[in-house]
């Protein structure tokens, strides 16, 4: 077998030149670094040997058949083959990459559920229940003011055209109706969160 | 603290592909013989 520190480039024109054992070289020197990339990519032990086998027939008959030309470095003209070999699988298979579920990755990690549990949604439902008995509690201008813009969704223009004020009326309402709502809170301790 | 957006590589660098794999690449090699007739490759794989 060839010399484990006989430099690549070398060792390709020995195979070429017809030395068998040069290519079991550059295997043995390259094979986990190929394969761990194509596995990281694939994560299914037998289609990464299958694309590994298909990545090396291609390199055997490039080098065979004198088409490989020196410019770049053999091993990522190697990986350059084993990646379009897996793009062309996932082309083939029109699948999604599969992740396995191991110690160190859980496919929760990347799934999540945004959805409030029940206790959130309770919790919700009443911080809305209490901010509406507080509301109540506004002089009538303010509260009309405040519900039309928060919960009617209505700009500081519509509020004013409706209730016959200027818009800085309307807005100086909201403001003194936050104002209050704030010092409620405050007088009363009420703990408003989710 | 801060979040961590890499992902940890699936695969350790130990992995090797099958011996039988290896093995068949090693055969097939020494059975291709790629011949150039004008602009054509012909591959021939002896038995």
């Amino acid at each position: 077998m060839a010399d484990l520190h006989t430099p690549d480039a070398l060792l390709v024109k020995n195979y070429v030149e017809g030395n068998e054992n040069a290519l079991a070289t550059l295997i043995k020197r390259h094979e986990s670094k190929i394969y761990g990339f194509i596995y990281s990519k694939i994560a299914d032990r037998d289609i990464s040997n299958d694309i590994f086998q298909d990545t090396f027939i291609k390199v055997i008959k490039t080098l065979k058949g004198n088409s490989y030309n020196e410019e770049g470095k053999f091993l990522p003209w190697v990986m350059r083959i084993s990646h379009n070999l897996i793009v062309d699988h996932f082309r083939k298979t029109k699948k999604m990459p599969m992740y396995r579920e191991t110690e160190e990755f859980s496919i929760f990690s990347i799934m999540s559920d945004d959805s409030l549990t029940i206790e959130g949604k309770m919790i919700v439902d009443q911080v809305e229940l209490d901010l509406k008995k507080l509301i109540e509690e506004l002089p009538e201008d303010q509260k009309e003011v405040l519900v039309m813009r928060m919960y009617q969704d209505m700009s500081f223009k519509e509020i004013s055209e409706i209730t016959g004020v200027s818009i800085n009326t309307a807005l100086g309402r909201m403001r003194y109706a936050l104002m209050n709502l704030r010092k409620i809170i405050e007088k009363h301790q009420i703990i408003l969160t989710n | 603290m801060a979040k961590i957006y890499s992902k940890k590589a699936l695969a350790s660098k130990d992995l090797k592909p099958k011996k039988e794999v290896v093995s068949f690449i090693l055969n097939y090699s020494q059975a291709l013989t790629v011949v150039k007739i004008e602009d054509k490759d012909f591959e021939i794989i002896a038995n």
